[in-house]
Formats: C-alpha cells, structure tokens, sequence
C-alpha cells in the first residue's frame, strides 16, 4: 500500500506515467535477464575479434547487440584466465549490469555476499561450489552506480565446433558474476 | 554463515507485485529527472547501511525491498515530492478501499476518500 499512494500521489501531480511503470515492469519481468549476457559469452568464445573487441570497449560492443540502457551505461568486461578468476560484487547497494544480466538474484543483494566476498573471496566462493587451483588469483571488482562489470568465464573443454546458441546453453548467470563456473558438457 | 545453495531453483526476479511497482517508480522517477541514479545509488546505500544497524544483516530478500521503498520515501520527501502526511492518507485510503472491494473485483481508490 505503501507503493500504491505513492505512485498515486506522483501520478497525481504528473511526475508519473502509469503506463512507463507497466512497460519497466514488463522488460525486467519477462524480457531482460542472464540470457543476454550468455550471448555476448557465447560470441567472444566463437569469435576471437569480437572477444578483443568486447575487452576493450564491451559498452559498446554489448549495445550492438541490443543490450543496452539503464545500468549498462558503463560495461567493463572482465575476463578469467588460468592465472586469475574475477567476481564482482556491489558494496555499496546493488549495481549489476542490469541488460546483461537482468534483476541480481537475493543473494547479490545479501549482507553476507557484499560484505564477505571482499574479505574472504575464496570461502564464498567455495559456499557456490567453486575451489580454484592454489595458484589461481582471485580478484574482485566492485561495481559502483558508474562503472558494472561482466565475467568473461573461461571456455569449458569438449566444447570445439559448438555452436553460439550451443555455448550460450552453457553460461549460466553465476559464471558471469564469478560465483561459477561454466558448465562442462555432458 | 552460508550464502546459498546453489542447486536451488531461480527465483523470479520480483517476488511480490510490489518489490517491482517500487523499483519501476525509482526507475522512471530518475529517468524523469527528478534525480540521477548515483544520488539515488548514494540515498539507497545509506538505507541499507541503516537498517543493518537496526535489523542486523539483510538476506537480499524482503528487507531489501523494505529498504529499498524507506530510500525512496526518503528520498522524494527530501526533494519536496511526497510529502510524508500525504502520503500516509493515501495509504490508508488505499487500504479502505482494498477492504470495501469484493473478493476478485478491481480495486479504485475512490477520490473522494484521501482528504478523510
């Protein structure tokens, strides 16, 4: 109730337009969400231009594809290697690449991941299921109202001559916030 | 203190009608100029901070969206928009009205009702 009287109030005073609060509902409810950001993987693993491409300027490169607007004004990709895992976290509130990605999941938005996923990367990373070899760095990357970042994770094995829409299947949202891994094909 | 699991099934990502009623009127209230999305980035993480202290840590769940709406509240009273009284009438009229409404049928705030 609370919302409603303010969304009344403002309506009233012609701040608000019903209709544009519908029509954000409807993108972030059914249209936007991890399945974008699992493309943009898929293609830089296909494609070795588009993936310099996307390191070097992914705002762009993400708003070819479609992708872009509230939240996705500043992209940076980041992409793991052998020698380093990358995870991104909002300390601040909840910044997340929104045309990536879509709405961040509870957990995103929990004390325990903003604040622990700093301090101690690994153990939290071990709660998702994810052990990384000893020699594996882990770097976390903070996403601030201006700048939000998407994981570029690494390329499971086995997965030679698949398709774009193949490689996507295997990208699931944790990947792209460092919290997983990519699934390996059965 | 554990996370997650992660094998559980994805939630959607609103999980009550007004989680997502509250983050379109941010949405749209800053696209309208009314404030930019770092102010309210700024506004919103004061709130988060603040509820913490009250409330002990939030889950990213309900309390979020608790926060999320006293941000906004907030942060609309300080920029002269929604006056804090004007806006509780508006709430309890609402509720009148979600109470007069027959199961089922639409509910309308009736007008007349708010000054009352």
């Amino acid at each position: 109730m609370r919302v409603k009287a303010l969304e009344t109030l403002l309506t009233e005073k012609g701040l608000v337009d019903p209709a544009a609060l519908d029509a954000i509902i409807d993108i972030y409810q059914n249209q936007v969400g991890p399945q974008n950001g699992a493309l943009v993987v898929a293609k830089a693993w296909a494609d070795p231009v588009f993936k310099a491409r996307l390191l070097a300027d992914a705002t762009e490169v993400v708003a070819e594809l479609g992708f872009y607007g509230r939240q996705g004004e500043h992209i940076t990709v980041v992409e793991n290697t052998l020698e380093r895992h990358n995870v991104i976290v909002c300390t601040l509130c909840s910044c997340y690449p929104w045309p990536l990605l879509g709405i961040p999941p509870g957990w995103y938005k929990s004390d325990a991941y903003r604040a622990r996923v700093v301090r101690e990367p690994r153990a939290v990373l071990a709660e998702f299921g994810v052990v990384l070899p000893e020699g594996q760095a882990v770097r976390v990357w903070d996403s601030t109202a201006e700048m939000r970042y998407l994981v570029l994770p690494m390329r499971p094995e086995g997965t030679e001559g698949m398709s774009v829409e193949e490689l996507a299947a295997l990208v699931t949202r944790d990947a792209m916030v460092g919290t997983g891994l990519a699934t390996v094909p059965q | 203190m554990t996370i997650c699991t992660p094998d559980r099934p994805e939630p959607p990502p609103f999980s009550e009608p007004w989680h997502a009623q509250a983050f379109a009127l941010t949405v749209h209230l800053s696209e309208r100029g009314n404030y930019t999305w770092p102010e309210w980035a700024e506004r919103f993480s004061a709130e988060l901070t603040e509820h913490r202290g009250h409330q002990g840590p939030l889950d990213g769940g309900a309390d979020y969206w608790a926060a999320w709406l006293g941000a906004l509240e907030g942060l609309l009273n300080e920029r002269g928009l929604a006056e804090p009284a004007v806006v509780e009438t508006l709430k309890e009229a609402w509720e009148a009205a979600y109470l007069a409404t027959p199961h089922g049928a639409p509910v309308h705030l009736d007008m007349g009702q708010k000054a009352g």
